[in-house]
């Protein structure tokens, strides 16, 4: 079939609202797009003139699976912009809480979004079906992600105890001991679950990317460090308007996001492991190794053992993070406000995650920009599914159109996010 | 499946679109009860967390928002165990997560349903951005927090 036309409408096991169009003509991919059509939601616009210390709160409205990630972006950028410094053990119940968004967020997109692609079942329904205990057990280890996030952010959806300079309350050694037996279990859970993932089927299928993500001296990022690239990119935070650019494109509500000198790059666990490999925790390390990646990896298909990898590391980290806790005498530090302009980045689950905010002497904020993770990787989800249809031209429309929508779950994207996205639609002629 | 665990109270919902709150309200009031044994839940960020959140309870209320059309405040009661939910009252809410109907599926494919599960829908009028119930369904509300009441009552020894 030399012409033919890929089409879905609603993309499923995706946040959000997208569909992907694919024109093949002569046997050759003609068009790709990843059309995003879920209405765009002016978030930078509607924070201009609230106060600076509104924003973990207004913006972790973006996002009801990875809240945390914006949270922390954008009271790192408001710190950042007013000079002050969270750090000991203020700063490490911040990692705590995003250890515990890790957990929930990776979990939930292995075992109910992704897995099902792999097992060739419709959802995690099907799946209970065969492995009602390994579904279980996968429940299970989501809670206990559910569970930090309850016990630190005050509740398991858009936390509230998340304030610029740290938390409105901060847990005692006796409250943070009790997730220290379920974490001993999860921890065994999630290596399990690298195991389990590793004895999945991937298709053969690498691609050249420019990975981009934080990287810090001492630890696997999560919110500060530089970025970096592998192909060149090394920069501070407050340096990244320098290097990328957003840029829009008719079919899509989100901007897309490219490196200035280059285009398109990849953002998300994938790049993160592939540029932090050696700040990952030895036990992350050794199962890595075990379920057989190497140091990096560009098989966008084998990034559901990334993530398996990386829920390892969370489960690992919250433990250390406990064991090593005391708790501080306040439960923040005092930001005053400053005309500043202000950068903050963070590794959201899915990739990073940029905020840059302009405030007054007077607190208020006078511009915003939120470069979001499924926004930066657009343009790389569309090569990816430009060059996997070019290869499986040969493969029935239903199987291939099954293969393209597997795709762009790859990159657990968050569509409502990016729009601030999903439909499949391959049209061969 | 233990007849000793506590009774789980869970509203399911988003307080910023008008009517699609209810089950929140009605869960709050319910927690403002204080009663022993009862666990109330404000909120699942999505319908798998039902799942893990009626595991070794004796009984289980969920509460929501409906949209079958049907008039406004009308007050749905189903007992998922001996019966399906109607597939036009909840509509889709997201691609992503699970809803309502699926966790309950699940959660009988996981042999984890509690003994006693009762699921109230309370049809909204309005779910356009907003904080405030429409009148007809906060007075429903009312009514299932007391039904809800009635019924954990007759549950909890005296």
């Amino acid at each position: 079939m030399k012409n033919r036309t890929i089409k879905v409408d609603y993309l499923a096991r995706v946040e959000g609202e997208g569909g992907l169009y694919v024109k093949v003509k002569d046997n050759k991919v003609a068009d790709v797009k990843l059309n995003i059509f879920e209405p765009p939601r002016f978030y930078e616009a509607f924070l201009r003139g609230r106060h600076f210390t509104e924003v973990p709160d207004i913006t972790a409205r973006i996002c009801g699976i990875c809240p945390v990630a914006y949270q922390t972006s954008s009271v790192r950028a408001m710190e950042t912009a007013c000079g002050a410094t969270v750090d000991g053990q203020l700063r490490a119940l911040r990692r705590l809480l995003y250890c515990g968004e890790y957990i929930e967020s990776h979990v939930l997109h292995i075992y109910m979004l992704h897995a099902p692609d792999f097992l060739g079942c419709e959802d995690v329904l099907d799946i209970a079906k065969v492995h009602p205990d390994l579904v279980k057990k996968a429940l299970r280890l989501k809670k206990i992600g559910n569970d930090i996030m309850v016990l630190l952010g005050g509740r398991e959806i858009h936390p509230i105890n998340v304030r610029v300079g740290g938390f409105y309350k901060v847990p005692t050694k006796n409250e943070l001991q009790t997730l220290v037996e379920p974490l001993t279990w999860a921890l065994d859970f999630a290596l399990a679950t690298v195991k389990f993932t590793a004895t999945l089927n991937f298709p053969d299928f690498e691609q050249d990317y420019e990975y981009v993500s934080l990287r810090h001296p001492d630890e696997y990022p999560l919110f500060d460090g530089r970025f970096v690239s592998n192909k060149g990119i090394d920069c501070a935070i407050d340096e990244y308007p320098q290097y990328f650019e957003e840029q829009h494109v008719a079919h899509s509500t989100s901007l897309h996001s490219v490196v200035k000198a280059r285009g398109a790059y990849h953002v998300g666990p994938l790049a993160r492991y592939s540029l932090n490999f050696d700040k990952l925790p030895e036990v992350a390390r050794k199962a890595a190794k075990k379920a057989g990646l190497k140091e990096t990896c560009f098989n966008p298909f084998k990034s559901i053992i990334v993530r398996a990898v990386e829920t390892v590391f969370a489960c690992n980290e919250a433990l250390r993070i406990i064991s090593e806790y005391k708790m501080p005498e306040r439960p923040f530090v005092d930001v005053t406000p400053q005309a500043a302009v202000g950068h903050g980045a963070s590794e959201a689950p899915r990739g990073t995650l940029y905020h840059r905010y302009r405030i007054g002497a007077d607190g208020l904020i006078q511009e915003a920009r939120i470069v979001p993770p499924t926004s930066q990787n657009q343009k790389i989800i569309e090569s990816d599914l430009a060059a996997y249809v070019g290869k499986h031209l040969k493969l029935s429309e239903e199987k291939l159109t099954w293969q393209c929508e597997q795709v762009v779950r790859n990159y657990d994207p968050c569509i409502s996010c990016s729009c601030h996205f999903l439909k499949l639609h391959i049209d061969r002629q | 499946m233990a007849t000793d665990g506590p009774i789980v109270v869970i509203g399911v919902g988003n307080d910023f679109r008008s009517d699609d709150g209810v089950g929140l309200t009605v869960a709050r009031a319910i927690a403002a009860l204080n009663l022993p044994g009862v666990t109330v839940i404000v909120g699942v960020a999505d319908g798998s967390n039902l799942v893990t959140a009626w595991e070794n309870s004796r009984a289980v209320f969920i509460v929501d928002c409906a949209r079958s059309g049907a008039e406004s405040g009308t007050i749905h009661r189903f007992d998922p165990l001996s019966e399906d939910i109607p597939a036009d009252i909840f509509p889709r809410f997201s691609t992503h997560a699970i809803d309502i109907p699926e966790s309950i599926k699940l959660g009988r494919l996981l042999g984890n349903l509690p003994p006693q599960l009762t699921v109230y829908a309370i049809e909204g009028e309005n779910l356009a951005a907003g904080a405030e119930l429409t009148y007809k369904v906060k007075t429903a509300a009312e009514k299932v927090t007391a039904m809800i009441q009635e019924t954990i009552a007759h549950i909890l020894p005296r």
